[in-house]
């Protein structure tokens, strides 16, 4: 446990570090919520109908604009062959470089959606929905994209294919997230959308760091 | 491939508690780079792999590492293949390869302090950064190390976690006569209490009692490369 622990520290000081990721990450998420108005017109009816979606899209985007540099650094500098070395399990790692990729990207996307929806003229009744769908779902977006980074390591181009691997998987968070939100609005309560968020979660947490860990064995062999 | 069929020449006889290769073969990509090595590695005894640019010395220390599969022979520590368990092969062993595994923005006492904690050492990381004359430089960033330094530090990892077994490969690129010697001093020591050591090199270096293993005997035969 303790070196878990350590790795989490060690990949949050290197991202406060290195600074850019998290502020990469909210300053496209900030920049593209805003396009939207210049671009459907700024009728609050029309954003109220769509803010739900713009959001979720837009997060989605913005988390996956970090996950290329999840193994992408520890791989070219040597890293990531001493850390496969390490004791602690190749799994558990993965695990550990989630958890951080997700209080360095997602924490930040969920403390900025609520404000981003409040733009967008979201119904207040949406936002304990929206809220806990990110919570949900944000950490979600940091394990599957895990995959796709390791499946991308050392490919050419491995930003896009990154983001042809891991869209794909992304519409199921996409669906519920956005379906959580609608259906407390409509009255109907969130209550099924976030279940399944969760169990997506849960799902996503116990098979990501087997498939991950195995795509990187292969890297580094 | 007929060296699959010999059996373990009397040279090769282990006894318990050796660290023993035999008949290894490996491919990287479409290439067979050795076949038919044969190597026993005694508590306290060091092997040196020489052999040309390409001729496997850097596998051949993955191979033992565990990173890299070997197309085939056998592979174990004390009796026991290292593929049963490769969490306990991977606490026994050090390797340090080509990169030095450092981060720029961490500074040479952080990347220490963070490899020895991962192996679960609580000790303190001076003596180790001391060993290798790194004492002023702890809190530098990596990214301001020479080359030298960054092997320094690279290399001093090995006495800040112990593990029995150091896979090391080309350990004095880069490294001034001092550090060389320093480096030749934590060998010897780790060696004597018990420790094994595995090195490729390129230099002429002296260690006492230790087997040189040229990886040229073990190219394949061309008609072997077609097969």
């Amino acid at each position: 446990m303790s070196a878990f622990l350590t790795l989490v520290a060690r990949d949050l000081r290197l991202a406060f570090r290195q600074g850019g990721d998290a502020a990469m990450v909210i300053a496209f998420f900030v920049l593209t919520v805003v396009l939207f108005p210049f671009g459907v017109g700024p009728e609050p009816e029309l954003l109220q109908r769509i803010a739900a979606g713009i959001v979720w899209v837009t997060a989605l985007l913005a988390a996956l604009l970090s996950l290329e540099r999840l193994f992408q650094a520890d791989y070219e500098d040597g890293n990531l062959e001493a850390l496969a070395l390490l004791p602690l399990p190749l799994e558990a790692q993965v695990l550990a470089k989630c958890l951080a990729h997700w209080l360095v990207t997602g924490l930040p996307l969920i403390i900025v959606a609520p404000l981003l929806a409040l733009l967008l003229h979201l119904d207040p009744a949406g936002y304990p929905a929206l809220i806990a769908g990110m919570v949900l779902g944000t950490p979600i977006l940091s394990l599957i994209g895990a995959i796709g980074a390791a499946l991308s390591l050392g490919a050419r181009r491995g930003g896009v294919l990154l983001s042809l691997l891991v869209l794909p998987l992304y519409i199921p968070v996409l669906i519920f997230g956005v379906a959580a939100i609608e259906a407390e609005i409509a009255g109907f309560g969130a209550r099924p959308d976030l279940l399944l968020l969760a169990a997506l979660l849960v799902l996503a947490a116990g098979l990501v760091p087997f498939a991950a860990a195995a795509a990187l064995r292969l890297a580094l062999e | 491939m007929p060296s699959a069929q010999t059996l373990p020449s009397p040279q090769f006889l282990s006894t318990p508690g050796d660290f023993t290769g035999h008949a290894l073969a490996c491919r990287r990509g479409e290439r067979l780079v050795f076949r038919g090595l044969d190597f026993v590695l005694p508590p306290g005894g060091a092997l040196v792999l020489i052999g040309p640019n390409g001729s496997g010395k850097s596998s051949l220390l993955r191979l033992m590492a565990g990173l890299t599969p070997r197309e085939m022979g056998a592979l174990a520590w004390n009796g026991i293949d290292i593929r049963e368990d490769p969490a306990v092969h991977r606490t026994r062993l050090h390797f340090i390869g080509h990169s030095d595994a450092l981060k720029p923005v961490l500074s040479a006492g952080e990347s220490l302090a963070f490899w020895a904690k991962m192996r679960g050492t609580s000790a303190s990381i001076e003596p180790a950064l001391t060993r290798f004359g790194l004492g002023t430089t702890a809190a530098l960033p990596c990214r301001y190390l020479s080359a030298g330094q960054r092997r320094r530090l690279a290399l001093a990892r090995l006495v800040a976690a112990p593990a029995e077994l150091w896979l090391l490969d080309e350990p004095l690129t880069s490294l001034d006569s001092e550090a060389a010697a320093q480096l030749l001093a934590a060998i010897a020591e780790h060696r004597a209490q018990g420790g094994r050591v595995v090195l490729s090199t390129h230099a002429p270096i002296e260690l006492g009692g230790a087997t040189r293993l040229s990886l040229a005997d073990f190219r394949p035969t061309p008609a072997e490369l077609l097969a």
